[in-house]
């Protein structure tokens, strides 16, 4: 199959996790990309969302002069950068100037030295899949040092589609928001239809590493959606569901002031799952 | 006589702790061990330095005897037959633990645990409860964290029972290694990393890089001293590089001038100690674990201990930024590993009257202020996990009788064992010899090498004495070492 060339291409990559134990299978690298469809109101790092439009808000308020303006661009001077969030606080734009633009060798130099430790890599967000042609490359590169690659993603890009990047995936983690269509395009703004579509097609072609659910009571039907989810995965038995409790913390907006779940309803939840048949849960 | 009066009114001593005390006040009004003048110079300054081992050594600092041995044969002296079942094999040890000399006065190692009962266990049950009982009497009579057992490396019913035990007893005693190498399963090490995310214990050990040194026949004991079975280690000097690095006015002075003469200063000392033991004392015609070939004096080596490499190596270059510092700079670390290489190779070539000496990986005193242990990067100037691991290994090559590092992880770990796993599995490629880890939220913690409880470090600080001597060395290290301030490690999720 012919491919352009991307030994040019960049991609706005967030961070760089050198060691991480909760993204897949043993000691990964996880690398965050920026840019999301959804527009979750629970999400934990909104400004992950929207790339960087170049306003020029947070260049004022940057109390280490970390950021400066160059022609109609914003930049990041990580060396100088103090990591106090001023700049993300200010972003009214749901977005950060702390971006790396990076090429796929650029972000294999930058976990060379975890290699002997790691199973292999995550990608993650945001959402990772904006930029399947990257990521698709940078996979094979990790699959040539003899490492696994791991795609974390909340499927709003259909997979079936990117067959150049599922291809050369070991594994998906998909978020399972809800099962609601309703529900759903209150929580993130987005139909969950490709995401159900996304999670049948991983398990037809045995792809799927985990579903996870962030539980928020109150707000969303929790048992609806762990139930009909795990039902889903039930005929798989090395596929995980993790359980995640919703947190407050790096929330805006609507959700801030939501309860956190207690233990007794993860434990609902685990127990219901269980009973559908579901034997690896996770609750975090 | 202040001294004296001043330990048997010591409040927060028990008993025992001041009766220990007391010998050792004892054992220090003499001073019968003569050095050279430059020797001298060199304890003078704090470089050259005894570790209070005792200025009249009549026992070696630490005796590893071949338990193996006991097991089958008993002992004659001890009037003990071999044992037939599990309890008489549990009792036999017990005994022989209480005649077993160090230099802190209890023993400081217990066996190679897994293999010793292996053969006697019959009944899952009962095994389980002997164990639990043998566990329960070296916690609470030997009562100190430098008592160390050892387990692995293959996956045995009693290895598990003595993970399961040490995850629920929660107590720092005894401290314990996982001798790791290709034979050790994979689920078996997981269930050893499970157990050290919530009791700090086992430790891992790089056989494939000890087996080298020593062959099979090795015990690691007290922190994580590695000797060989049937033997022990003599005496354990300490060459503070700190103190040498503040002598040393440019890297020549130190490298050609100073530093042979500070090694040679602290083999010298060993050497007339071991001389004390073995032909003033006469501890081997004293000692019925000799007679009865539990111990053989060519089985016994010297410990050269190193601390304070990180400071003296800051010091020597004066360099003050992060990115020249030891740890950071690859300036910094490459010129760690001359002065590591030059320490060996006078090492090496010294010759004692008794034994041979070996490169320890000192960790500190509770005394220590500033001063970082062995050749680790200071607390607070650590880098990334990977860097950090890979400096470490680099450092560790010459280290045969022992040397450590510890990396607290974030609780997180406990859900994913295998993260910790594949840590291990990549370090002990690279060469690092020994790995020890806990979990953040832990009640028992590693100090340097031994383990304490954080809740009896509060009862001490609050003025009541507590069962284990090492948790007052746990309180100084607190304050003098930072060591609740070390970087918890990795695992933040986005």
């Amino acid at each position: 199959m012919h491919k352009e060339p991307l030994a040019n291409v960049k991609a706005p990559v967030i961070k760089i996790i050198p060691f991480s134990c909760v993204d897949g299978p043993g000691n990964r690298s996880a690398v965050f990309f920026q840019g999301c469809g959804f527009h979750c109101q629970y999400c934990h790092n909104p400004e992950t969302i929207n790339l960087c439009k170049h306003c020029r808000r947070c260049v004022l308020v940057c109390p280490v002069k970390a950021l400066s303006v160059h022609g109609e661009k914003v930049m990041w001077d990580c060396e100088r950068c103090c990591g106090c969030d001023t700049c993300i606080k200010t972003c009214t734009y749901n977005s950060s100037p702390r971006i790396r633009y990076m090429t796929t060798d650029d972000v294999i130099a930058a976990i060379t030295d975890s290699l002997p430790f790691i199973q292999g890599i995550t990608t993650s967000g945001g959402e990772c899949t904006l930029y399947h042609h990257f990521i698709a490359e940078l996979f094979e590169k990790i699959h040539r040092l003899g490492k696994t690659a791991f795609v974390d993603s909340n499927g709003q890009i259909d997979f079936r589609q990117i067959p150049h990047l599922i291809d050369v995936t070991d594994k998906v983690m998909l978020d399972i928001k809800s099962v609601d269509e309703q529900e759903h395009r209150m929580l993130t703004g987005q139909s969950c239809k490709v995401v159900l579509d996304n999670l049948h097609y991983l398990l037809s072609i045995d792809k799927l590493f985990e579903i996870r659910t962030v539980i928020v009571p109150g707000i969303l039907d929790n048992f609806r959606t762990v139930d009909i989810a795990s039902k889903m995965i039930s005929a798989w038995p090395t596929v995980r569901y993790k359980l995640i409790k919703f947190r407050t913390w790096g929330v805006k907006g609507a959700l801030l002031n939501t309860e956190i779940p207690d233990d007794s309803l993860m434990k609902e939840l685990e127990n219901l799952i269980r009973h559908n048949g579901v034997s690896n849960v996770v609750i975090v | 006589m202040q001294e004296i009066l001043s330990i048997v009114k010591d409040p927060e001593l028990t008993f025992n702790q001041r009766f220990i005390a007391m010998a050792k006040a004892a054992e220090n009004m003499i001073d019968p061990i003569e050095l050279s003048e430059d020797a001298r110079y060199f304890v003078n300054q704090k470089v050259v330095f005894d570790m209070d081992e005792g200025k009249a050594p009549y026992r070696p600092r630490y005796v590893t005897p071949d338990y193996d041995k006991f097991m089958a044969q008993g002992s004659a002296f001890l009037m003990l037959k071999p044992p037939k079942d599990i309890w008489e094999a549990v009792s036999n040890l017990m005994i022989l633990y209480h005649h077993v000399p160090a230099a802190g006065g209890m023993t400081v190692y217990i066996g190679h645990l897994d293999r010793l009962l292996a053969p006697f266990d019959q009944h899952e049950e009962e095994t389980y409860r002997a164990v639990e009982m043998l566990l329960l009497h070296v916690d609470r009579t030997i009562s100190d964290s430098f008592v160390h057992c050892d387990i692995g490396p293959y996956d045995t019913r009693v290895g598990r029972i003595i993970l399961d035990l040490s995850a629920k007893m929660q107590r720092p005693v005894p401290n314990m290694s996982l001798i790791y190498n290709e034979n050790t399963s994979d689920e078996f090490a997981l269930k050893a990393i499970e157990a050290g995310l919530v009791c700090s214990k086992p430790s891992f050990v790089n056989d494939a890089m000890y087996s080298k040194d020593w062959g099979s026949r090795y015990a690691v004991a007290s922190c994580y001293n590695v000797l060989p079975i049937g033997g022990g280690g003599y005496t354990l000097g300490r060459l503070n590089l700190m103190e040498l690095g503040k002598l040393a006015k440019t890297k020549e002075a130190l490298m050609e001038d100073l530093l042979p003469r500070a090694v040679k200063a602290q083999c010298e000392q060993m050497d007339k100690r071991i001389q004390f033991i073995v032909d003033d004392c006469h501890f081997f015609e004293n000692s019925f674990l000799n007679d009865e070939g539990l111990i053989e004096k060519d089985r016994f080596v010297g410990m050269v201990g190193l601390v304070g490499l990180a400071e003296c190596v800051n010091t020597v270059l004066d360099v003050n930024e992060r990115e020249d510092r030891f740890g950071t700079s690859e300036v910094a670390n490459q010129f760690a590993e001359e002065i590591v290489d030059k320490i060996y190779e006078i090492v090496a070539a010294y010759k004692p009257k008794h034994g041979r000496f070996y490169l320890h990986g000192q960790v500190g005193i509770a005394e220590d202020v500033g001063l970082t242990p062995a050749t680790r990067i200071p607390v607070g100037e650590e880098p990334e996990l990977p860097v950090h691991l890979a400096v470490t290994a680099r450092l560790q090559k010459y280290f045969a009788t022992g040397i450590g590092e510890l990396y607290p992880f974030d609780a997180t770990a406990k859900t994913n064992p295998q993260s910790v796993l594949d840590i291990i599995k990549g370090a002990f490629k690279m060469d690092m010899r020994y790995i020890s880890f806990y979990s953040s939220d832990s009640d028992v913690i590693r100090v340097t090498g031994y383990l304490v409880k954080l809740s009896d470090i509060e009862k001490l600080e609050s003025g009541k004495a507590v069962l284990e001597s090492s948790t007052v060395l746990g309180s100084g290290a607190k304050k003098g070492l930072k060591i609740l301030e070390r970087r918890v490690r990795g695992f933040n999720h986005a």
